[in-house]
């Protein structure tokens, strides 16, 4: 037996074009079908899950006995850091307000590269901190709460 | 003549000095951002999208215009200066833009590259006046049938230029259609895909899943590899071009501004094509071609001029069929919406200062960027030697910021993170983002429009092969599918995106 050599970057790419047409696809079938001439709220959904299952598939049987480039490196210190950015943005601007919560994000930002110093970084979101309070909050108006009520005692 | 008066209502929109002003903010901002290695127009919009939406309906389109002449012009300008495209349309730019920066002509290639933009915009503005009307006639006569085969066209011309793949090209465009189609159903009020979070039901966010997948996604890119850039910061002087250099640009611009302008008309990301196009051609005619790749003058004016006059035509199916012709003008599209216009040909009708303000903001933005940035350009360049680590975390508190204010919905920041991820893996797996968010734009008209065709044709599907134009349209998909997957063709796709890379 030949040992099995395959497209590592396409057989992922399939595989997540499969996965994601089926949730899709079962999603939609949870719903209303409808007929042609009256769709209902999954009949749309339901064909285009079909065809990304199908386009996945392809994908995959393509990746099979071929060998391509690999992926390549990751930036997980970029993904560790930089995602939760916003989401921790999301979860305190109401709470904390816009000055702690954006001061905390661009810190929290600021450590996805592995050249940021400490000092640096604290430098560079006190600064964004203030030109972001002064342009957004003053100067555009949006209406955030600048101290949110979990800092009032 | 109408087209005179058109224009003049046009002008006097787009010269009050309230929009004047927010067109020169757009035009600097733009090129600010657009100037920054790596991020691309539709990146630099996508993040200062959330910042126009304070405005008015007109201003914030006109800046938002501003900010993508803008962004273009600092594609090149870095396409130039460190061989660096910011966009695959000014990729062709840095073949020999760089090469003359090597020899000491940075200055000069900045100024042919600015020179032949201008030229191509004011055409091209032209052309978008001329020819917007009569196309807004024939659309007003659309039904729902072909509204639904012009997206396909759409659609499919998007998947014939991107890169790679056209099966991951094609699964791309079904992943974004059915992400268009999270949220509420018009016809039956039903939830769909929303995983029950109330907070969805009104659908994803444009602007969040435009930010993760264009925005954050390329911001990871980038801090994969941390190189030192290696800059070759020559001193940009002498930003005359010689009498030689302005008898070489002439033929190449008049001839890059009729290639990009109609190129640029056809959906699906005409900009990219056009500029390569016109390398080609004046590859092709030029006396001389062993100078390119070696620091052509003709090989920078005419693939900056095509991709301008493009940039500019790829307005014309938006302002008169509500169709985006690339990810740039699907954003485009998102801000109309959100401003509470809906794209398509009533709106000449409905609101001519707006439409024509935006017509005559487009030469008007043309002409700051000649005006502005070849004085301004020691200031760009100083901007390239920021170093990248200071610049991600600014661009992820804007990004968070405007996000979150389009409609206080926190929700919107989670999902941000989310298609952050997706747009990275998606980048790692080698599948090109712009389909898929041409597809998030259409995916709820596209449904809208079938299901009303349907309804109406009482079920019978023949209905978009029996009317003409509809029949046209399908057709015209169906041969340009066919022809991107026959393997002459492809090889020479293939050819095409290797040498541009």
């Amino acid at each position: 037996m030949k040992s099995l050599k395959f497209d590592s970057t396409n057989l992922i790419c399939g595989l997540l074009f499969i996965g994601l047409g089926i949730f899709f696809a079962l999603q939609a079938f949870s719903l209303d079908l409808g007929t042609a001439f009256r769709m209902g709220p999954g009949y749309f959904p339901f064909v285009l899950a079909c065809a990304l299952i199908l386009f996945g598939a392809i994908i995959f049987f393509q990746s099979i006995r071929v060998t391509g480039e690999g992926i390549g490196p990751i930036a997980w210190r970029g993904i560790m850091f930089i995602l939760p950015a916003p989401i921790f943005f999301g979860l305190t601007v109401r709470g904390l307000g816009f000055v702690p919560s954006l001061f905390l994000t661009a810190l929290i930002a600021a450590f996805a590269s592995g050249r940021m110093r400490p000092l640096t970084a604290l430098v560079l979101a006190t600064g964004l901190t203030i030109f972001s309070v002064l342009v957004f909050s003053y100067g555009l108006g949006l209406p955030f709460r600048r101290f949110g009520p979990w800092l009032e005692f | 003549m109408e087209f005179l008066s058109n224009l003049a209502l046009g002008f006097s929109t787009a010269t009050s000095i309230e929009n004047l002003f927010f067109c020169l903010i757009g035009v600097l901002l733009g090129t600010l951002i657009g100037v920054l290695p790596g991020i691309g127009a539709t990146a630099t919009i996508a993040m200062l999208l959330p910042i126009t939406f304070q405005l008015e309906p007109v201003s914030s389109l006109i800046m938002l215009a501003g900010i993508y002449y803008g962004a273009q012009y600092g594609g090149s300008t870095t396409a130039i200066l460190i061989n660096m495209p910011g966009e695959s349309s000014s990729a062709v730019t840095a073949i020999d833009g760089y090469q003359m920066a090597r020899k000491g002509r940075a200055g000069a290639a900045l100024s042919i590259a600015a020179i032949g933009s201008f030229f191509a915009g004011t055409v091209s503005t032209f052309l978008v006046a001329i020819f917007a009307p009569p196309l807004t006639e024939i659309a007003l006569r659309f039904g729902a049938a072909e509204y639904f085969s012009l997206m396909i066209v759409g659609l499919v011309s998007s998947i014939a230029l991107a890169h790679g793949s056209v099966i991951k090209a094609l699964a791309m465009v079904a992943l974004g259609l059915l992400l268009g189609l999270v949220g509420t159903d018009i016809y039956t009020g039903t939830p769909r895909f929303t995983l029950g979070i109330r907070e969805y039901s009104d659908g994803l966010n444009f602007v969040a899943v435009a930010v993760g997948v264009f925005g954050i996604a390329e911001i990871l890119r980038n801090l994969e590899g941390e190189k030192t850039r290696s800059l070759l910061m020559a001193k940009v002087s002498g930003l005359l071009p010689s009498k030689d250099d302005v008898k070489q640009m002439i033929g190449p611009i008049l001839r890059g501004t009729a290639i990009g302008s109609a190129l640029g008309i056809l959906p699906g990301g005409g900009a990219i094509l056009a500029s390569f196009a016109s390398y080609t051609v004046e590859k092709r005619i030029s006396d001389r071609p062993e100078e390119f790749g070696h620091g052509a003058v003709a090989g920078v004016a005419g693939p900056e001029s095509a991709n301008n006059a493009g940039a500019q035509t790829s307005f014309i199916p938006l302002l008169t069929l509500g169709i985006p012709a690339n990810p740039v003008m699907a954003l485009m599209i998102g801000a109309m919406i959100i401003q509470g216009i809906v794209p398509g040909p009533n709106v000449a009708i409905e609101q001519p200062a707006l439409f024509w303000g935006i017509i005559a903001s487009m030469w008007i933005g043309n002409l700051m960027l000649v005006v502005l940035n070849l004085p301004l350009i020691g200031l760009w360049v100083k901007l390239l030697t920021i170093p990248y680590y200071v610049l991600f975390p600014i661009i992820m508190a804007f990004c968070s910021i405007g996000v979150y204010s389009v409609n206080s919905n926190v929700y919107d920041l989670y999902a941000v993170a989310f298609f952050g991820l997706i747009g990275y893996v998606l980048v790692k797996l080698r599948c090109e983002p712009a389909p898929l968010l041409l597809g998030f734009v259409l995916g709820p008209l596209l449904e809208e429009n079938l299901r009303r065709a349907m309804i109406l044709s009482r079920g019978d599907p023949t209905t978009f092969v029996t009317r003409p134009i509809s029949a046209t349209l399908l057709f015209i998909a169906f041969v340009v599918l066919v022809v991107v997957f026959l393997p002459s063709v492809r090889a020479k796709r293939d050819k095409v995106f290797q040498e541009e890379d």
